[in-house]
C-alpha cells in the first residue's frame, strides 16, 4: 500500500497519461480515483506563510471589487451572469474573470494533481455549476465574501458545502479506494 | 474604468489563488480530508481573505454606497430557504469529488490540460441548464 502511495504521488496526473492501476486488495481501477489518492508531503511554515499571503490577496481582490465596483467578487455568481447573459454591464464581468488566469499564464500554475479521468472531472464540473447556481454562491461568494458581510446566509451556506464535501471526501478516499 | 479595476481585482485575486495553493486541488481535498492527513492551509486561506475583506463590506454597509460614491445593494444576509441548502450540498458533492472549485477552476485552464477545460465546460453546462429549467419552470 505504501509503495502504491508513493507510486501514485510521483505520478504525472495529467490527462494524456491515462493511469491503469489496481487499488488496494478490492482491485479498484485506481484511475479515476487518483486525484483523490494523492497524498503530498506534509505542510511546511512556508506553505503556512504561503496560505496567509495568498488568502490576504485574495481578500485584496474582493475588496477592490466592492469598494470600487460595488460588486461581489463571488466567482461562481459573475460566470453565471455572463452565461446567462444577466442585464447589467458584462464588461466588468468578464474583466474580472480574465484578471483571475493572468498570473497564472505568468508564472504558471505549476502541475497540479488533476483528475485522470474526463467523466470524473465532468461529473465534478455538473454538479459544481448546478450546485452554485442553485444555492447562490461558492467557496469566494459565500465563503470569502459572505463570511466577511457577516451573512447568516452564506455561513450556513458554506458550513453545508464544507460538509458535503467532507463526506464525499470520506467516502470517495476512505470507504472506497481503500 | 469599472473595467480596468475590476480586471485589476480580478488579477490580484487570480495571484492570491495560486500564491495559497488553491489551485492545487491536492492541498483542497487534503484539508476536506479531516479524517485522513489533514492539511490546514484552506483554513488559513479564507481567515486571511475574511479578515481582509470584512472592512470593507463594514464600510460600504454603513454608507450604503462604494469608495465612489456609487450606491451599492448588498446581498440579502439572512434568508435561509431550501434552494439554498440544496444548492450548498450539491456543490459541495461536486467540490469534493475534484477539489477544484471556479476560482481555481478558471486559473487552472492556464495550464492547458484537457481535465480542466472538461471541468469548466461541465461548470458552464450545469449552469446554463439549471438557467434553462428555471426559465421553463420559474419558482
Amino acid at each position: 500500500m505504501r509503495l502504491l502511495q508513493s507510486g501514485i504521488r510521483s505520478w504525472p496526473l495529467t490527462w494524456q497519461e491515462p493511469a491503469r492501476v489496481t487499488c488496494g486488495a478490492h482491485g479498484h481501477p485506481a484511475v479515476i480515483y487518483a486525484a483523490l489518492n494523492a497524498r503530498l508531503p506534509s505542510v511546511t511554515t512556508a506553505d503556512a506563510w504561503h496560505a496567509l499571503a495568498g488568502g490576504a490577496l485574495i481578500g485584496v481582490g474582493s475588496a477592490t471589487l466592492l469598494l470600487l465596483n460595488g460588486r461581489i467578487a463571488g466567482v461562481s455568481g459573475i460566470l453565471g451572469n455572463v452565461i446567462r447573459a444577466a442585464p447589467g454591464e458584462q464588461g466588468w464581468r468578464i474583466a474580472f474573470l480574465l484578471g483571475l488566469i493572468v498570473p497564472a499564464m505568468i508564472f504558471g500554475a505549476g502541475s497540479p494533481l488533476l483528475p485522470v479521468d474526463w467523466r470524473w472531472a465532468a461529473a465534478s464540473g455538473l454538479l459544481v455549476g448546478i450546485g452554485t447556481q442553485l444555492g447562490s454562491g461558492c467557496t469566494s461568494g459565500h465563503g470569502v465574501c459572505g463570511l466577511a458581510n457577516l451573512s447568516v446566509r452564506s455561513l450556513l451556506a458554506t458550513l453545508v458545502f464544507m460538509g458535503a464535501a467532507v463526506v464525499t471526501v470520506l467516502v470517495v478516499r476512505h470507504l472506497v479506494v481503500t | 474604468m469599472k473595467f480596468v479595476t475590476a480586471l485589476c481585482a480580478g488579477v490580484v485575486f487570480g495571484a492570491g489563488l495560486l500564491l495559497s495553493g488553491m489551485t492545487e486541488p491536492a492541498n483542497v481535498l487534503g484539508f476536506l480530508d479531516v479524517f485522513g492527513d489533514w492539511r490546514p492551509q484552506l483554513a488559513l486561506v479564507m481567515g486571511a481573505a475574511v479578515s481582509v475583506t470584512a472592512p470593507a463590506f463594514l464600510y460600504v454597509r454603513r454608507r450604503g454606497r462604494n469608495a465612489r460614491g456609487e450606491p451599492v445593494e448588498l446581498p440579502d444576509r439572512r434568508r435561509i430557504d431550501s434552494p439554498l441548502v440544496a444548492g450548498a450540498t450539491l456543490f459541495g458533492i461536486g467540490w469534493g469529488l475534484s477539489g477544484i472549485c471556479p476560482g481555481p477552476g478558471i486559473v487552472l485552464l492556464s495550464t492547458r490540460s484537457g481535465i480542466a477545460f472538461v471541468f469548466m465546460g461541465a461548470v458552464i453546462v450545469g449552469m446554463a441548464a439549471l438557467t434553462l429549467l428555471r426559465r421553463a419552470a420559474p419558482g
